[in-house]
């Protein structure tokens, strides 16, 4: 309960802290989920896409 | 509007309820069991219904049955799949077709060179492709037109000046602009593939004028556009055999991207949106039964005063 309880007073107790996580998290959850998007394309579609394709011209 | 609804369920349901019994009350229904004689001619007058209904319906698609059109068969696209996306080699092969053999007739005005960048073309080589024609620009300081090499932000150059002139000489047929043909024709990718490989002798009683040809799966059959798509009808740069078949498949690709060329975005922003969502759902049911925990566990006693 150490670690939830530090993060508890480090992040979650103040709004200011609480919003500067929200907008950090915010940025590194949409990368993820972009990358790991793109990522599922790339693999549904390998062969098919322009940078797969590029390279043999 | 009481009265009606008193006539057909009886004034059960209007009466305030005196003598109901308990299961009555339970059940929160007032109105009364219909007896067997309703139930069966509530039953032959349902069906009666639903026969005609569904009998007009078939008469109304035998009347269309005589419409003289051959739909064209579903071909299994590579780009058919939710999550597929376009095939980039073929949209590349099939601008190869587009510009050797049917740009001959058919403008595109709506794509410009630069489209081409990362889909088709590198940037070289779209600009070689926009340099191979010649665009009038102007005026310059003299007030005079001028030709100059065309450029990435040049569109597709029209084979013919205006409508009338294609007209003209394509014995008073329009041919359509391509760009958008995709998704203005029914069928789509598999009516372009049915229209390029589809040409054939006309059947006896078919009217075919001067200059016409017999496509079936032309709406009317007769269509003033000459089979253009035989087997070697053109090389591939890319080596690939240049069959009938694969340079209408390749040239559909091409047309399909053309028509829609958010089409990979699309199938990109589909996977975000199925994760997104369900993250958001799952997150959503665990928030309602956190609420609801606290009263779908309460108990309610009720204490008689006596």
């Amino acid at each position: 309960m150490a670690l939830s309880s530090t993060i508890y007073n480090t992040i979650f107790k103040r709004t200011s802290t609480f919003a500067l996580a929200c907008g950090i998290s915010a940025f590194f959850f949409e990368r993820t989920l972009d990358l790991g998007s793109e990522t599922v394309f790339e693999k549904v579609n390998q062969g098919k896409l322009w940078n797969d394709m590029k390279d043999k011209l | 509007m009481a009265a009606t609804v008193g006539r057909i369920c009886g004034a059960g349901l209007l009466k305030s309820a005196n003598g109901a019994s308990v299961t009555q009350i339970s059940s929160f229904s007032t109105s009364r069991e219909w007896t067997r004689g309703r139930k069966a001619l509530m039953g032959t007058l349902g069906m009666l219904a639903g026969g005609t209904g569904a009998l007009l319906f078939a008469l109304d698609r035998s009347v269309k049955a005589s419409d003289l059109e051959l739909h064209p068969p579903k071909n299994p696209w590579s780009h058919d799949g939710i999550l597929s996306s376009l095939d980039h080699a073929g949209i590349r092969r099939g601008y190869e077709v587009y510009k050797q053999v049917c740009a001959a007739c058919h403008s595109m005005r709506f794509i410009a060179y630069r489209n081409l960048i990362g889909v088709s073309h590198t940037e070289a080589e779209a600009k070689a492709e926009a340099e191979e024609i010649m665009v009038t620009d102007g005026p310059d300081e003299l007030g005079n037109m001028f030709k100059r090499p065309g450029k990435l932000s040049d569109y597709f150059p029209s084979p013919y000046p205006n409508e009338e002139a294609a007209r003209a000489a394509n014995n008073g047929a329009y041919p359509p602009d391509l760009s958008y043909i995709v998704d203005a024709r029914h069928g789509g990718e598999d009516y372009i593939f049915a229209l390029l490989t589809g040409y054939c002798d006309p059947p006896a009683g078919a009217v075919i004028r001067e200059g016409q040809y017999f496509n079936p799966y032309f709406p009317g059959g007769a269509i003033s556009m000459a089979q253009a798509l035989y087997n070697e009808a053109m090389e591939y740069t890319d080596g690939t055999p240049a069959t009938a078949s694969q340079l209408a498949k390749d040239v559909s690709t091409f047309l399909k991207w053309t028509s829609e060329p958010d089409f990979d975005d699309r199938k990109r922003m589909f996977i975000k949106a199925v994760g997104i969502f369900s993250i958001l759902i799952a997150l959503t049911y665990y928030l309602k039964r956190h609420k609801w925990s606290s009263i779908k566990t309460r108990k309610i006693e009720f204490k008689p005063r006596n």
